[in-house]
Protein backbone atom coordinates (compact mmCIF):
# COMPACT_ATOMS: atom_id res chain seq x y z
CA UNK A 1 0.00 0.00 0.00
CA UNK A 2 1.44 3.32 -0.84
CA UNK A 3 1.03 6.33 1.54
CA UNK A 4 3.51 9.00 1.00
CA UNK A 5 4.63 10.66 4.50
CA UNK A 6 3.80 14.89 5.31
CA UNK A 7 7.41 14.50 7.21
CA UNK A 8 9.71 16.98 6.24
CA UNK A 9 13.48 16.08 6.33
CA UNK A 10 14.41 19.72 7.24
CA UNK A 11 12.55 19.44 10.49
CA UNK A 12 14.21 15.97 11.22
CA UNK A 13 16.14 15.44 14.48
CA UNK A 14 18.73 13.76 12.44
CA UNK A 15 19.92 12.70 9.38
CA UNK A 16 22.31 9.77 8.91
CA UNK A 17 23.86 8.57 5.45
CA UNK A 18 25.26 4.94 5.25
CA UNK A 19 27.16 3.41 2.71
CA UNK A 20 26.92 -0.44 1.03
CA UNK A 21 28.24 -2.33 3.59
CA UNK A 22 28.47 -0.34 6.73
CA UNK A 23 25.88 -0.48 9.51
CA UNK A 24 23.81 1.78 11.94
CA UNK A 25 23.53 0.99 15.62
CA UNK A 26 21.21 3.83 17.50
CA UNK A 27 18.20 4.19 19.46
CA UNK A 28 14.77 5.55 18.41
CA UNK A 29 12.54 6.52 20.98
CA UNK A 30 8.50 5.91 21.28
CA UNK A 31 6.94 8.49 19.58
CA UNK A 32 9.91 9.33 17.13
CA UNK A 33 9.80 8.20 13.75
CA UNK A 34 12.50 6.72 11.95
CA UNK A 35 12.45 6.94 7.61
CA UNK A 36 14.42 4.48 5.51
CA UNK A 37 15.04 6.85 2.34
CA UNK A 38 16.61 4.40 -0.75
CA UNK A 39 18.78 6.93 -2.21
CA UNK A 40 19.99 5.45 -5.57
CA UNK A 41 17.07 2.73 -6.20
CA UNK A 42 17.06 -1.10 -5.79
CA UNK A 43 18.76 -1.52 -2.35
CA UNK A 44 18.37 -3.40 0.48
CA UNK A 45 18.24 -2.32 4.58
CA UNK A 46 19.12 -5.21 6.66
CA UNK A 47 17.32 -4.21 9.93
CA UNK A 48 16.63 -5.34 12.74
CA UNK A 49 15.06 -3.60 16.49
CA UNK A 50 15.23 -4.78 19.97
CA UNK A 51 13.36 -3.26 22.93
CA UNK A 52 15.96 -0.68 24.66
CA UNK A 53 14.63 -1.71 28.06
CA UNK A 54 15.24 -5.53 27.82
CA UNK A 55 17.27 -6.40 24.43
CA UNK A 56 15.88 -9.95 25.09
CA UNK A 57 12.96 -9.09 23.33
CA UNK A 58 13.60 -8.40 20.12
CA UNK A 59 11.55 -8.29 16.16
CA UNK A 60 10.08 -11.60 15.55
CA UNK A 61 9.65 -11.94 11.80
CA UNK A 62 7.26 -14.85 12.63
CA UNK A 63 5.21 -13.14 14.88
CA UNK A 64 4.50 -10.52 12.47
CA UNK A 65 3.52 -12.13 9.83
CA UNK A 66 1.58 -14.36 11.44
CA UNK A 67 -0.41 -11.69 13.52
CA UNK A 68 -0.88 -9.66 10.20
CA UNK A 69 -1.82 -12.66 8.28
CA UNK A 70 0.26 -11.18 5.47
CA UNK A 71 3.97 -12.05 4.17
CA UNK A 72 5.09 -8.73 2.84
CA UNK A 73 5.52 -5.85 4.99
CA UNK A 74 3.63 -2.44 4.02
CA UNK A 75 2.16 0.82 5.47
CA UNK A 76 -0.06 -0.24 8.42
CA UNK A 77 2.08 -3.60 9.28
CA UNK A 78 2.92 -3.84 13.19
CA UNK A 79 6.01 -4.77 13.63
CA UNK A 80 5.56 -7.29 16.37
CA UNK A 81 8.30 -8.40 18.94
CA UNK A 82 9.22 -12.00 19.88
CA UNK A 83 6.58 -11.62 23.23
CA UNK A 84 4.08 -10.40 21.04
CA UNK A 85 3.94 -6.70 21.72
CA UNK A 86 4.10 -3.73 19.00
CA UNK A 87 7.09 -2.36 18.66
CA UNK A 88 6.69 0.16 15.59
CA UNK A 89 4.15 0.84 12.99
CA UNK A 90 4.99 1.24 9.04
CA UNK A 91 3.40 4.56 9.13
CA UNK A 92 4.66 5.79 5.44
CA UNK A 93 5.73 3.23 2.25
CA UNK A 94 6.26 4.66 -1.17
CA UNK A 95 7.71 1.12 -2.14
CA UNK A 96 5.54 -0.99 -1.55
CA UNK A 97 5.95 -4.33 -0.06
CA UNK A 98 9.55 -5.27 1.71
CA UNK A 99 10.53 -8.86 2.46
CA UNK A 100 10.84 -10.35 5.82
CA UNK A 101 11.51 -14.19 4.74
CA UNK A 102 14.78 -14.19 2.99
CA UNK A 103 17.12 -13.25 6.16
CA UNK A 104 20.12 -11.51 5.43
CA UNK A 105 23.75 -12.70 3.48
CA UNK A 106 26.23 -14.38 5.17
CA UNK A 107 29.91 -15.30 4.67
CA UNK A 108 28.32 -18.89 5.48
CA UNK A 109 25.06 -18.81 3.38
CA UNK A 110 26.73 -17.15 0.71
CA UNK A 111 29.22 -20.53 0.58
CA UNK A 112 25.89 -22.16 -0.35
CA UNK A 113 23.85 -20.19 -2.16
CA UNK A 114 26.60 -19.28 -4.75
CA UNK A 115 30.09 -20.77 -4.03
CA UNK A 116 32.33 -21.99 -1.16
CA UNK A 117 35.00 -19.79 -2.52
CA UNK A 118 32.99 -16.43 -1.94
CA UNK A 119 33.29 -17.16 1.79
CA UNK A 120 35.78 -14.00 2.27
CA UNK A 121 33.41 -11.91 0.56
CA UNK A 122 31.45 -8.84 2.72
CA UNK A 123 27.97 -9.63 3.89
CA UNK A 124 25.27 -8.51 6.01
CA UNK A 125 25.58 -10.64 8.97
CA UNK A 126 29.58 -9.93 9.08
CA UNK A 127 28.37 -6.22 9.31
CA UNK A 128 26.31 -6.39 12.35
CA UNK A 129 28.79 -8.46 13.91
CA UNK A 130 30.90 -5.27 13.29
CA UNK A 131 28.56 -3.54 14.80
CA UNK A 132 27.48 -5.59 17.85
CA UNK A 133 31.59 -5.45 18.91
CA UNK A 134 31.92 -1.39 18.21
CA UNK A 135 29.40 -0.76 20.75
CA UNK A 136 29.00 -3.30 23.02
CA UNK A 137 27.04 -0.58 25.39
CA UNK A 138 23.94 -1.99 23.72
CA UNK A 139 24.61 -5.49 25.05
CA UNK A 140 24.13 -7.75 22.06
CA UNK A 141 25.93 -10.51 20.91
CA UNK A 142 25.55 -13.22 18.16
CA UNK A 143 22.73 -14.56 19.74
CA UNK A 144 20.56 -11.58 19.51
CA UNK A 145 21.11 -11.33 15.70
CA UNK A 146 18.02 -13.12 14.04
CA UNK A 147 15.55 -13.43 11.61
CA UNK A 148 15.24 -9.68 9.92
CA UNK A 149 13.42 -6.93 7.73
CA UNK A 150 14.99 -6.53 3.98
CA UNK A 151 13.42 -3.29 3.23
CA UNK A 152 12.87 -3.00 -0.20
CA UNK A 153 13.66 -6.45 -1.23
CA UNK A 154 11.42 -8.09 -3.01
CA UNK A 155 11.04 -11.60 -2.67
CA UNK A 156 7.54 -13.04 -3.61
CA UNK A 157 6.14 -16.76 -2.11
CA UNK A 158 4.01 -18.47 -4.39
CA UNK A 159 0.98 -19.84 -3.76
CA UNK A 160 2.92 -23.59 -4.47
CA UNK A 161 4.84 -23.06 -1.52
CA UNK A 162 7.73 -21.38 -3.98
CA UNK A 163 10.41 -18.25 -2.93
CA UNK A 164 11.76 -16.20 -5.93
CA UNK A 165 13.60 -13.15 -5.73
CA UNK A 166 12.48 -10.82 -8.30
CA UNK A 167 14.42 -7.33 -9.42
CA UNK A 168 13.71 -4.86 -6.51
CA UNK A 169 10.53 -3.20 -7.20
CA UNK A 170 12.68 0.04 -5.26
CA UNK A 171 14.09 3.35 -7.12
CA UNK A 172 15.62 6.10 -6.18
CA UNK A 173 14.17 8.58 -3.92
CA UNK A 174 11.77 5.61 -2.37
CA UNK A 175 11.23 5.48 1.75
CA UNK A 176 9.56 3.55 4.28
CA UNK A 177 8.89 5.41 7.59
CA UNK A 178 7.21 3.43 11.04
CA UNK A 179 6.49 5.18 14.11
CA UNK A 180 8.40 3.28 17.55
CA UNK A 181 5.43 2.08 19.90
CA UNK A 182 8.21 1.63 22.33
CA UNK A 183 11.73 2.43 22.85
CA UNK A 184 13.81 0.46 20.17
CA UNK A 185 17.53 0.18 19.15
CA UNK A 186 17.68 -0.50 15.49
CA UNK A 187 20.00 -2.11 13.97
CA UNK A 188 20.91 -1.69 9.89
CA UNK A 189 22.84 -3.31 7.99
CA UNK A 190 23.30 -1.43 4.16
CA UNK A 191 23.55 -4.94 2.42
CA UNK A 192 26.92 -5.36 0.81
CA UNK A 193 25.82 -8.23 -1.24
CA UNK A 194 27.25 -8.12 -5.08
CA UNK A 195 26.55 -11.54 -6.21
CA UNK A 196 22.75 -11.31 -6.38
CA UNK A 197 20.40 -8.96 -9.12
CA UNK A 198 18.75 -7.87 -6.17
CA UNK A 199 20.70 -4.69 -5.92
CA UNK A 200 21.55 -4.37 -9.68
CA UNK A 201 25.06 -5.85 -7.98
CA UNK A 202 25.35 -1.73 -7.23
CA UNK A 203 25.01 -1.14 -3.91
CA UNK A 204 24.28 2.35 -2.83
CA UNK A 205 23.91 4.50 -0.09
CA UNK A 206 21.15 4.50 2.36
CA UNK A 207 19.52 7.89 4.14
CA UNK A 208 18.38 7.65 7.88
CA UNK A 209 16.00 10.13 9.21
CA UNK A 210 14.41 10.26 12.56
CA UNK A 211 11.37 13.01 13.68
CA UNK A 212 10.73 13.53 17.08
CA UNK B 1 16.66 -48.63 3.01
CA UNK B 2 15.02 -48.61 6.45
CA UNK B 3 16.55 -49.63 9.23
CA UNK B 4 14.58 -50.94 12.27
CA UNK B 5 14.07 -48.45 14.75
CA UNK B 6 16.07 -48.01 17.55
CA UNK B 7 14.09 -46.50 20.33
CA UNK B 8 10.05 -45.56 19.94
CA UNK B 9 8.40 -43.38 22.36
CA UNK B 10 5.50 -40.93 22.30
CA UNK B 11 5.56 -37.54 22.78
CA UNK B 12 2.10 -36.69 24.31
CA UNK B 13 0.10 -33.56 22.71
CA UNK B 14 0.87 -30.30 24.84
CA UNK B 15 4.41 -31.67 25.95
CA UNK B 16 8.54 -30.85 25.02
CA UNK B 17 11.76 -32.96 24.44
CA UNK B 18 14.97 -32.52 23.78
CA UNK B 19 17.00 -34.68 22.35
CA UNK B 20 21.10 -34.73 20.91
CA UNK B 21 20.98 -36.80 18.22
CA UNK B 22 24.52 -37.80 16.30
CA UNK B 23 25.32 -37.73 12.73
CA UNK B 24 23.70 -40.58 10.79
CA UNK B 25 21.04 -41.03 13.35
CA UNK B 26 17.41 -40.81 11.65
CA UNK B 27 14.20 -39.48 14.04
CA UNK B 28 10.89 -40.28 12.62
CA UNK B 29 7.73 -38.48 14.11
CA UNK B 30 4.20 -39.85 13.18
CA UNK B 31 1.11 -38.29 13.70
CA UNK B 32 -1.65 -40.00 15.83
CA UNK B 33 -4.21 -37.65 14.90
CA UNK B 34 -5.89 -35.26 12.14
CA UNK B 35 -4.20 -31.56 12.40
CA UNK B 36 -0.96 -32.11 14.36
CA UNK B 37 1.93 -30.33 15.46
CA UNK B 38 5.37 -30.38 16.07
CA UNK B 39 7.54 -27.64 16.96
CA UNK B 40 11.24 -27.99 16.13
CA UNK B 41 14.23 -26.28 16.74
CA UNK B 42 17.92 -27.59 16.15
CA UNK B 43 21.27 -26.36 17.94
CA UNK B 44 25.03 -27.65 17.03
CA UNK B 45 26.15 -29.24 20.74
CA UNK B 46 29.64 -28.40 20.54
CA UNK B 47 29.01 -24.69 19.46
CA UNK B 48 25.17 -23.61 20.97
CA UNK B 49 25.49 -20.38 19.11
CA UNK B 50 24.56 -22.45 15.56
CA UNK B 51 21.70 -23.24 15.29
CA UNK B 52 18.82 -23.59 12.80
CA UNK B 53 18.28 -20.17 10.31
CA UNK B 54 14.75 -20.71 8.85
CA UNK B 55 15.31 -17.71 6.07
CA UNK B 56 19.11 -19.49 5.15
CA UNK B 57 17.18 -22.31 4.69
CA UNK B 58 14.28 -21.12 2.85
CA UNK B 59 16.63 -18.59 0.28
CA UNK B 60 18.85 -21.14 -0.52
CA UNK B 61 16.38 -23.84 -1.53
CA UNK B 62 13.98 -21.09 -3.14
CA UNK B 63 11.07 -22.61 -1.01
CA UNK B 64 9.09 -21.16 1.43
CA UNK B 65 7.53 -25.15 2.14
CA UNK B 66 9.72 -28.02 3.60
CA UNK B 67 9.43 -31.39 2.65
CA UNK B 68 11.30 -34.67 1.32
CA UNK B 69 14.40 -33.93 -0.52
CA UNK B 70 15.25 -30.82 1.35
CA UNK B 71 17.94 -29.84 4.08
CA UNK B 72 17.76 -28.27 7.28
CA UNK B 73 20.72 -25.00 7.72
CA UNK B 74 22.36 -23.81 10.41
CA UNK B 75 23.61 -20.21 10.17
CA UNK B 76 26.62 -21.17 9.47
CA UNK B 77 26.13 -22.98 6.12
CA UNK B 78 26.11 -26.22 7.47
CA UNK B 79 22.96 -28.96 7.35
CA UNK B 80 21.99 -30.09 10.44
CA UNK B 81 19.92 -32.12 8.72
CA UNK B 82 18.22 -34.15 5.49
CA UNK B 83 14.18 -34.52 4.91
CA UNK B 84 14.67 -37.60 3.90
CA UNK B 85 10.84 -39.46 3.57
CA UNK B 86 7.83 -36.87 3.90
CA UNK B 87 4.37 -38.62 3.73
CA UNK B 88 2.74 -34.62 3.82
CA UNK B 89 4.50 -32.37 1.33
CA UNK B 90 4.41 -29.31 3.12
CA UNK B 91 5.50 -28.16 6.83
CA UNK B 92 5.34 -24.67 8.02
CA UNK B 93 7.85 -22.52 7.87
CA UNK B 94 6.43 -19.07 8.98
CA UNK B 95 3.83 -19.76 11.72
CA UNK B 96 6.08 -19.26 14.83
CA UNK B 97 5.22 -20.27 18.13
CA UNK B 98 2.00 -20.36 20.47
CA UNK B 99 2.28 -17.64 22.86
CA UNK B 100 0.87 -17.52 26.26
CA UNK B 101 -1.16 -14.12 25.56
CA UNK B 102 -2.58 -16.69 22.50
CA UNK B 103 -4.68 -19.27 24.91
CA UNK B 104 -6.97 -16.69 26.23
CA UNK B 105 -7.25 -14.39 22.71
CA UNK B 106 -7.91 -18.17 20.84
CA UNK B 107 -10.77 -18.74 23.54
CA UNK B 108 -8.37 -21.75 24.69
CA UNK B 109 -9.14 -21.80 28.48
CA UNK B 110 -5.69 -21.61 30.18
CA UNK B 111 -5.54 -25.08 32.07
CA UNK B 112 -2.65 -24.68 35.29
CA UNK B 113 -0.87 -27.93 36.09
CA UNK B 114 -2.50 -27.73 39.70
CA UNK B 115 -5.99 -28.27 37.93
CA UNK B 116 -5.58 -30.77 35.29
CA UNK B 117 -1.69 -32.25 36.25
CA UNK B 118 -0.03 -33.04 32.82
CA UNK B 119 -3.24 -32.39 30.77
CA UNK B 120 -2.48 -28.50 31.44
CA UNK B 121 -2.18 -26.06 28.31
CA UNK B 122 1.35 -25.17 27.37
CA UNK B 123 2.40 -22.93 24.99
CA UNK B 124 5.13 -23.64 22.53
CA UNK B 125 7.14 -20.53 23.86
CA UNK B 126 6.79 -22.01 27.57
CA UNK B 127 8.51 -25.11 25.94
CA UNK B 128 10.90 -24.23 24.61
CA UNK B 129 12.32 -21.86 27.50
CA UNK B 130 12.52 -25.08 29.42
CA UNK B 131 14.29 -26.76 27.14
CA UNK B 132 16.95 -23.92 25.93
CA UNK B 133 17.33 -23.57 29.77
CA UNK B 134 18.45 -27.44 30.30
CA UNK B 135 21.68 -26.11 28.30
CA UNK B 136 21.83 -22.85 29.23
CA UNK B 137 20.20 -21.00 26.56
CA UNK B 138 17.31 -18.77 27.02
CA UNK B 139 15.09 -16.31 25.35
CA UNK B 140 17.48 -14.84 23.35
CA UNK B 141 18.48 -17.87 21.82
CA UNK B 142 14.69 -18.98 20.86
CA UNK B 143 14.94 -18.72 16.75
CA UNK B 144 11.88 -18.86 14.18
CA UNK B 145 11.13 -22.94 14.86
CA UNK B 146 9.73 -25.10 11.82
CA UNK B 147 6.31 -26.32 12.47
CA UNK B 148 6.59 -30.32 11.27
CA UNK B 149 2.71 -31.25 10.09
CA UNK B 150 1.15 -27.55 9.54
CA UNK B 151 0.70 -26.28 6.04
CA UNK B 152 0.26 -22.34 5.94
CA UNK B 153 0.15 -21.20 2.47
CA UNK B 154 0.17 -17.71 0.85
CA UNK B 155 -1.50 -16.87 -1.92
CA UNK B 156 -0.64 -14.49 -4.59
CA UNK B 157 -1.46 -10.93 -2.65
CA UNK B 158 0.67 -12.81 0.42
CA UNK B 159 -2.15 -13.32 2.41
CA UNK B 160 -1.65 -16.20 4.65
CA UNK B 161 -4.17 -18.83 5.02
CA UNK B 162 -3.96 -22.09 7.72
CA UNK B 163 -4.98 -25.14 5.95
CA UNK B 164 -7.25 -28.07 8.06
CA UNK B 165 -6.91 -31.34 8.17
CA UNK B 166 -3.59 -31.25 5.72
CA UNK B 167 -2.19 -33.82 8.22
CA UNK B 168 -4.27 -37.23 8.98
CA UNK B 169 -3.23 -39.89 11.14
CA UNK B 170 -0.59 -42.43 10.19
CA UNK B 171 1.25 -39.03 8.07
CA UNK B 172 4.89 -39.47 9.16
CA UNK B 173 8.49 -37.36 8.39
CA UNK B 174 11.72 -38.44 8.49
CA UNK B 175 15.12 -35.98 9.58
CA UNK B 176 18.31 -37.63 8.49
CA UNK B 177 20.84 -36.32 10.67
CA UNK B 178 24.32 -34.77 8.51
CA UNK B 179 26.02 -33.29 11.86
CA UNK B 180 25.70 -34.16 15.24
CA UNK B 181 22.44 -32.01 16.55
CA UNK B 182 20.59 -30.78 19.98
CA UNK B 183 17.12 -30.97 18.76
CA UNK B 184 14.22 -29.37 20.86
CA UNK B 185 10.85 -30.76 20.11
CA UNK B 186 7.31 -29.79 21.51
CA UNK B 187 3.54 -30.70 20.53
CA UNK B 188 1.98 -27.44 21.54
CA UNK B 189 -0.79 -26.65 19.16
CA UNK B 190 -0.36 -24.47 15.89
CA UNK B 191 -1.33 -20.95 17.03
CA UNK B 192 -2.97 -20.68 13.82
CA UNK B 193 -5.11 -23.85 14.78
CA UNK B 194 -8.57 -23.10 14.83
CA UNK B 195 -9.62 -25.56 17.56
CA UNK B 196 -12.05 -24.33 19.45
CA UNK B 197 -10.45 -26.09 22.61
CA UNK B 198 -6.80 -26.18 22.96
CA UNK B 199 -6.02 -29.50 21.01
CA UNK B 200 -3.84 -32.24 22.64
CA UNK B 201 -2.28 -34.21 19.29
CA UNK B 202 0.68 -36.57 20.22
CA UNK B 203 3.46 -37.87 18.03
CA UNK B 204 5.28 -41.32 17.83
CA UNK B 205 8.77 -41.06 17.47
CA UNK B 206 11.49 -43.71 16.05
CA UNK B 207 15.10 -43.04 16.35
CA UNK B 208 17.26 -45.53 13.96
CA UNK B 209 20.32 -45.04 11.91
CA UNK B 210 20.73 -44.63 8.54
CA UNK B 211 23.67 -44.88 5.71
CA UNK B 212 26.19 -42.08 4.89
CA UNK B 213 24.48 -39.99 2.19
CA UNK B 214 26.24 -40.28 -1.19
CA UNK B 215 26.55 -37.82 -4.59
CA UNK B 216 23.94 -39.40 -5.60
CA UNK B 217 21.02 -38.93 -2.13
CA UNK B 218 18.05 -37.21 -3.12
CA UNK B 219 18.48 -34.72 -0.66
CA UNK B 220 22.27 -33.84 -1.94
CA UNK B 221 20.68 -33.52 -5.62
CA UNK B 222 18.27 -31.65 -5.06
CA UNK B 223 19.35 -28.44 -5.75
CA UNK B 224 23.13 -27.50 -6.50
CA UNK B 225 22.97 -25.54 -3.09
CA UNK B 226 22.31 -28.71 -1.54
CA UNK B 227 25.39 -30.01 -2.85
CA UNK B 228 27.80 -27.04 -0.87
CA UNK B 229 26.03 -27.54 1.55
CA UNK B 230 27.05 -31.05 2.31
CA UNK B 231 30.68 -29.64 0.94
CA UNK B 232 30.81 -27.09 3.64
CA UNK B 233 29.34 -30.36 6.31
CA UNK B 234 32.45 -32.14 4.57
CA UNK B 235 34.77 -29.73 5.93
CA UNK B 236 33.49 -29.20 8.91
CA UNK B 237 33.90 -33.33 9.58
CA UNK B 238 37.50 -32.64 8.45
CA UNK B 239 37.59 -30.27 11.28
CA UNK B 240 37.28 -26.75 9.77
Amino acid sequence: MIIESILRPENALSRTTVNAGDHYIGTVKQGQTLRILDLEGNQAADTLFFSADDTAERYSAMDTVREQGAVYLTAGSKLISSEGRTMLTLTADTCGRHDTLGGACASESNTVRYDLEKRHMHSCRDNWMQAIANHPEYGLSKRDITHNINFFMNVPVTADGGLTFEDGISAPGKYVEMVAEMDVIVLISNCPQLNNPCNGYNPTPIELLIWG
Amino acid sequence: MKSEPCYTTHLPGGHHWSLRLRRGTTLTLTAQEANSNVGLLCYNPENLLERLNLPDTLKCQHTFKLTQGHCLYSDMGRIFASITHDDLGWHDSVGGNLLPQHLLAKGWQPVSYQQAHNDWTRTGFDAFLVELAKYGLGRRDMAANLNLFSRVESDDEGKLHYVSNHCQPGNSVTLRFEMDTLVLLHTCPHPLDPATDYPRRGVDIALGTAEPPTEDDPCYRSRPENARGFANNRLYHLGL
